[in-house]
């Protein structure tokens, strides 16, 4: 593995990380409750966090002077390498909190696996992170079930932002190159393998919830390997708006 | 439908050794999201060990206008505190 | 009851306040007493979670992603206060939704300062040197104030928000120690930032008309004006640091009194900006009834789940 695989393939988890983090802080102040609100920015807040642990170690292993904004901020949209379910818009709370789901129970799966890599960094940063995202996960589950079996309104949105994201779920187990590099020299983990457990953990989440699992075979792919859907640029042009500005200042 | 999220009442234990304090209140539907909603309002900046959550209807308080019946007889009893009692100034450990 | 006995309660409340007791919900109190607290409260709590939006606005455009997790905390801290502050005041016998729809109509205020809109990045160094810098004078003589869930909560909120004017100053600094792009930002949000920081204390002693009666009630331990001095005399050497120009050509500190003087505070902008005609006044009460209305389906989807679920339970226990 090279220096620059590892480096991708951090990017691969990392950004998954910054862009659903950067879509829930866009909901900040404009939640259904007080309370929600909060908690929805607290779980920003983790991811941010997470984020920012994965970019100082890239820029540790970089070879050039970086620091972990110009790796959050300086990249073209093809260099930004997480998958297309987190970049999916906030179209109303069903969506926001299917889309959570969705990432939480790949997370919590992901990370669990990731505290055995031999790269003790990743390690540490799983570790940490993994608590944080338990919670999300308990966080998410809950409001599925809620509005999978709240009101028949409830019910149909959320039944609907089910139909739209799912297409996107599959792209969670694939690995590109990096990824397979990164797995031969047991630094990352093989995501394919949680697979399985995973569409079982959701089909029984979905069903406790009164929802039905989409009945598709075509998944939609992309974002790790750069190629991403048309949200990505307008998200892009917010998180990066200062930066582009204003280039090489101090903020 | 437009029905409002009950209160709760939060109650956390800032460390092990102290009591559960009465923290504040908050909205939520049922008791579970009472314990989420105050573990992310009450304990974000690492205040909790411990929350209990109630529901605000299930406290019965007591009436301030009774406060006469209710407190003011224990003011009279000085024969429940210590310094009730004169011991001359060499007696120690007492 | 009777006009005498409500008039020996009147007098057994107001010594209870002349002694610094606290007066607690279920205390008898004056109607008056618990309409102003009422009235002052929401309003606060108002201005907490309005005051989300002008910040919230630069969250996505954050420069950097240490001033992003910062920026997000404190507007979080923000819904905080004013859950806070929503709860002291339902204590007073009206509940949240009320007071929201107080707002919503335009029926409750606010304060005003959130009406300006945040143009640059500078702007939120501004809000937090300035804005929160009047705010924790307004606020910490309430930690004080005779009404109890009232002083609690802003016992908290005063504690929080130590971190808010200390991140706004901080962002201020490396504006002022940066290009000199930068340092014009940071003059240009001070500019725009400093009247409208200066109206936050109110208008003037002689045209404010809740003074004396507050002041009774601890809701008030310092004047308007008593307390727009102390934040001028104390920002003032703050801007020097910073090296930037308060906009005032009338300002300067009078060595016999100790303070600064200042120039004529434009009241006609201020009634303006109160009477709904800020740049934007309409967006931010809009902003606030969309994300009130557009939960509405999941406040009752929530509500609906949990009774289900204590059926179940309770058949369950059968």
């Amino acid at each position: 593995m090279t220096n620059q695989n590892l480096i991708k393939y951090i990017y691969g988890i990392a950004d998954n990380a910054l862009i659903l983090g950067q879509r829930i802080s866009e909901l900040c102040g404009h939640g259904p409750t007080l309370e929600t609100d909060i908690a929805m920015t607290n779980i920003a807040l983790d991811l941010l966090g997470q984020t920012r642990s994965y970019y100082q170690y890239i820029a540790e292993l970089s070879k050039e002077d970086i620091t972990e904004d110009d790796v959050a901020f300086l990249r073209k949209e093809r260099e930004y390498l997480n998958v297309l379910l987190v970049e999916q818009p906030n179209t109303d709370f069903a969506h926001v909190i299917t889309r959570q789901y969705f990432f939480d129970e790949f997370h919590f799966r992901f990370l669990e696996q990731l505290q055995e890599s031999q790269n003790v960094n990743l390690q540490a940063i799983a570790k940490k992170s993994i608590k944080e995202v338990a919670y999300h996960r308990q966080f998410s589950r809950d409001w599925v079930k809620r509005l999978g079996d709240g009101t028949e309104v409830s019910h149909e949105k959320i039944q609907l932002a089910v139909s739209n994201l799912w297409p996107y779920t599959n792209e969670l187990f694939m690995t590109t190159n990096d990824d397979v590099a990164a797995i031969n020299s047991n630094h990352g983990i093989d995501v394919s393998g949680l697979k399985n457990d995973y569409f079982n953990q959701v089909a029984e989440v979905l069903n406790e919830a009164t929802l039905k699992i989409p009945d598709l075979d075509f998944f939609q792919k992309g974002g790790k390997k750069g190629i991403h859907t048309e949200h990505m640029g307008f998200i892009l042009s917010d998180l990066q708006y200062m930066q582009r500005t204003y280039p090489n200042m101090k903020w | 439908m437009k029905k409002n999220w009950p209160l709760w009442e939060v109650f956390v234990r800032s460390k092990n050794g102290l009591e559960h304090r009465h923290f504040g209140s908050l909205h939520a539907a049922d008791a579970d999201m009472a314990l989420k909603n105050a573990r992310d309002v009450y304990t974000r900046r690492s205040e909790g060990v411990s929350i209990w959550v109630v529901e605000s209807k299930n406290i019965k308080a007591s009436n301030p206008e009774h406060n006469g019946e209710m407190f003011e007889p224990a003011a009279d009893k000085a024969y429940r505190h210590p310094t009730f009692y004169d011991l001359p100034d060499d007696v120690e450990h007492m | 009851m009777s006009q005498n006995e409500i008039k020996d309660l009147e007098k057994i409340f107001e010594e209870k306040i002349a002694r610094d007791e606290r007066i607690e919900p279920k205390d008898w109190m004056p109607e008056k007493y618990r309409k102003t607290h009422i009235r002052q409260i929401s309003q606060h709590a108002h201005s907490e979670i309005v005051g989300m939006l002008p910040e919230g606005n630069w969250i996505t455009r954050a420069p950097s992603l240490r001033r992003k997790v910062a920026l997000l905390a404190k507007v979080q801290d923000e819904a905080g206060h004013g859950l806070y502050l929503y709860s002291a005041c339902e204590t007073l016998g009206i509940s949240r939704e009320e007071l929201y729809e107080q707002l919503h109509t335009g029926k409750a205020k606010y304060s005003s300062i959130f009406n300006y809109p945040t143009l640059t990045w500078a702007d939120i160094g501004a809000i937090g040197w300035l804005v929160d810098g009047a705010a924790i004078i307004n606020q910490v003589p309430l930690c004080n104030t005779s009404f109890g869930p009232y002083a609690r909560a802003m016992v908290r909120v005063c504690k929080e928000e130590s971190f808010h004017q200390r991140q706004g100053y901080e962002i201020m600094l490396t504006l002022c120690n940066g290009t000199e792009e930068q340092k014009e930002m940071a003059q240009d949000a001070l500019n725009r930032w400093w009247w409208p920081s200066l109206m936050m204390f109110g208008p003037t002693d002689e045209e404010s008309t809740h003074t004396e009666q507050s002041m009774k009630w601890k809701l008030k331990r310092k004047t308007n004006d008593e307390l727009r001095q102390q934040f001028i005399d104390q920002t003032v050497p703050q801007a020097d640091i910073l090296g930037l120009t308060i906009p005032d050509e009338d300002l300067k500190f009078n060595n016999d009194t100790g303070h600064y003087e200042f120039g004529e505070i434009n009241w006609d902008e201020f009634w303006q900006v109160v009477k709904g005609h800020g740049m934007c006044n309409k967006e931010r009460i809009s902003a606030r009834k969309n994300a009130w209305d557009n939960g509405e389906w999941v406040r009752d989807a929530a509500v609906a789940y949990a009774e289900k679920n204590s059926e179940k339970e309770i058949q369950q226990a059968i």
